[in-house]
């Protein structure tokens, strides 16, 4: 690159010897690898105490692509291995990025676990309602009569509504955006970069190569668009309330933002509690 | 009769699937799997087999659900690769145990680290002692004999097994052959109903996956491997059976240009077709050379084996997989440890090739038939090689 020529900020934090990357045009998971570094930047947090895990699919891919320390672990599993990173170095800041089939389906199991114990990871999920890099299958958010390639006549599976799924099993921070809110996502990654705790946010990501194309949906710009118009901010929304039906209205904003003891301070508390000085506390300090 | 066709191998065996009127279809998406179930999925769909399709959350699950139907008597499919392979793991030995027949597909693909979707055999290899009936096709049209095959043999009340159809992903399953599709009527004949040897049946209460305490355990398995070795005999019956009433013949191992060969190469999988090819090159240059073609891999074909291997001094074997820090090949140890007793044994030479979809060219056969022939003429059998190995 010449002397003078201006550079991406975001082309620091990413192996640029990897582009071009993997993802479609008009695909939104990009947006979201850009949001996430500009939360970096804004957060002033030590990138060196930060590491990416993410899973199978194509927003696992994000892990190979960010230039830090990072983890693409095998379907599903992200989380219970990021869990493992946390727990051997809790100064480090964790981050999963993933995709909802990766997180919620096959690992559905240590989506909630995670979340039950609180354990300090920050997990964004990339929301795009289907199985994308394996060619569309139905997920376990593909909305009630989305058509899927295991679906062709449309899903008739009710789908998960993740805030309420991530808020009933003890996260401490949840939010959803889309991927038109590149503000808002950036700022929800800043909040979760400095909350302590078991923090969701979801990410909803046009897809349409895969998604919008069998649903008729249009482009990618078109489905911006349709954040635009179908989505209202609606903070500290019951999550009950934010089921996403076919073309309906999508409801984003920060739900929850909670405190109570990490994983690692409920057992500091408990073991000092019935060992007093016999139980030397857990190092848990994180650079934030 | 019979329709004579163009499809990807993966579109072939649902149609099979369809043909057989499974009643239950359990999967989880994974490259190069997914095509078979898609397509299965809009089968159900259009109404043109009436099943149920269960999109699980994962292979896990599928399997589960797999031994759930096939309990209460459905037939059952599945299908799957590497990772979701590996995933089924603990289920797979449930499956014999209780004696379901399920059939699965397997697009055979290589294990994580690194992760890669491409083809070889690391994900069956990994599975080989979980008790089910394994076996390989090199072709579409095989990859679509084998799933009826394997209703058939599976369900055989002599058998009650599961059986695992292996055809390599990527080479098989995304590419469009010509292929020979029996009509409904035809697939009947050869497939009865299914009349399942147990099921879970509120008349008549049964309780299955209970604990087999130290008393049992090893009767239990000296039954399952008495089992699955007593299955060669159905299994070549059904095969011979599959070949009168279709016309094609499949037999537990397959030779090709080997009645006065000189030295021989066994191959398992798609691999086989460019070795045919090789071979017939090699023959145009006046060299005996011969394949074996290893179709049945669970129960291991001891005397078939014995059979066309004859008393030929020279046999290589090419792995798709590694044994680490083992005896190298998988397949090869097997085949060296079937002849270590015998009194005529040839000299093992290990090769694999084609790992994690590295390609394997013809020119890669040369160099393992040159290698066979430098063993018959010095009689020194080389250290396992990994053909095709950048340096």
């Amino acid at each position: 690159m010449s002397q003078g020529e201006h550079r991406n900020p975001v082309e620091s934090f990413l192996r640029m010897d990897r582009m071009p990357h993997i993802w479609c045009p008009g695909c939104g998971i990009g947006i979201v690898v850009n949001c996430f570094v500009r939360a970096l930047l804004k957060s002033k947090i030590d990138v060196d105490s930060v590491s990416v895990v993410s899973g199978i699919g194509c927003t696992g891919r994000i892990a190979g692509y960010f230039k830090v320390d990072s983890f693409h672990t095998t379907h599903g599993r992200p989380i219970p291995f990021a869990t493992g990173l946390k727990t051997a170095r809790p100064d480090m800041n964790i981050v999963v990025l993933s995709g909802e089939g990766d997180l919620i389906a096959i690992g559905g199991n240590h989506f909630i676990h995670a979340a039950r114990r609180n354990v300090d990871i920050k997990v964004i999920c990339v929301n795009n309602f289907t199985y994308a890099m394996t060619g569309g299958q139905v997920g376990p958010t593909a909305p009630l009569h989305s058509i899927a390639t295991t679906a062709p006549y449309g899903s008739h599976e009710r789908p998960f509504n993740l805030p309420f799924l991530a808020e009933s099993s003890g996260a401490t921070y949840v939010a959803r955006w889309t991927t038109y809110h590149v503000r808002q996502l950036t700022k929800a990654m800043v909040d979760v970069l400095n909350k302590p705790g078991f923090c969701f946010v979801e990410a909803i990501a046009p897809c349409p190569t895969i998604y919008q194309r069998r649903n008729r949906m249009g482009d990618g710009l078109e489905m911006m668009r349709f954040y635009r118009e179908h989505s209202r901010i609606a903070n500290g929304a019951d999550t009950r309330s934010l089921d996403i039906e076919m073309g309906g209205e999508i409801v984003v904003g920060k739900f929850i933002d909670r405190d109570r003891p990490t994983y690692l301070e409920a057992m500091d508390e408990e073991l000092s509690k019935r060992l007093g000085n016999r139980y030397v506390p857990y190092p848990t300090g994180v650079k934030r | 009769m019979e329709t004579r066709t163009g499809m990807e191998a993966s579109i072939a065996i649902a149609e099979a699937v369809c043909l057989c009127d499974a009643d239950i279809v359990a999967a989880y998406p994974i490259t190069p799997q997914t095509h078979i179930v898609e397509h299965l999925s809009e089968l159900v769909a259009d109404g043109k087999l009436h099943a149920n399709f269960v999109p699980v959350e994962s292979e896990h699950s599928a399997m589960s659900v797999c031994c759930g139907t096939s309990a209460v008597g459905a037939r059952t499919y599945t299908a799957t690769a590497s990772q979701g392979l590996a995933l089924m793991h603990e289920i797979l030995f449930i499956a014999p145990a209780l004696r379901l027949p399920i059939v699965m597909s397997v697009a055979n693909r290589s294990l994580s680290g690194p992760i890669s979707i491409w083809n070889d055999h690391s994900d069956v290899m990994a599975e080989r002692d979980i008790g089910w009936v394994q076996i390989f096709a090199e072709n579409a049209q095989q990859a679509l004999d084998l799933t009826i095959w394997a209703f058939r043999l599976a369900e055989d009340r002599r058998v009650s097994l599961p059986v695992m159809v292996n055809f390599d992903g990527f080479i098989l399953s995304h590419t469009i052959e010509p292929v020979l599709m029996p009509d409904k009527e035809t697939v009947q004949a050869y497939l009865p109903p299914f009349e399942p040897l147990l099921r879970l049946d509120v008349d008549a209460p049964v309780s299955m996956g209970p604990v087999g305490i130290p008393d049992i355990y090893t009767e239990t398995h000296h039954v399952q491997q008495v089992l699955l070795t007593d299955a060669y005999g159905p299994i070549v019956e059904t095969l011979d059976a599959f070949g009168k009433h279709f016309g094609r013949e499949y037999k537990p191992v397959e030779t090709y240009r080997a009645d006065d060969a000189e030295v021989l190469l066994l191959t398992m999988g798609a691999l086989g077709e460019t070795a045919m090819e090789a071979v017939d090159l090699r023959r145009e240059r006046g060299q005996k050379v011969g394949l074996l073609r290893l179709r049945l891999w669970r129960p291991f074909p001891f005397e078939d084996l014995y059979r066309a291997v004859g008393r030929r001094p020279v046999l290589g074997v090419m792995d798709r997989a590694i044994s680490y820090g083992g005896p190298y090949g998988p397949v090869a140890s097997e085949i060296k440890a079937a002849f270590y007793h015998r009194e005529q044994r040839p000299r093992v030479v290990e090769f694999v090739a084609g790992l994690g979809g590295r390609d394997v060219p013809i020119s890669d056969f040369d160099t393992m038939f040159d290698a066979l022939f430098d063993t018959l003429e010095t009689g020194r059998v080389p250290e396992p090689r990994l053909v095709g190995l950048r340096e």
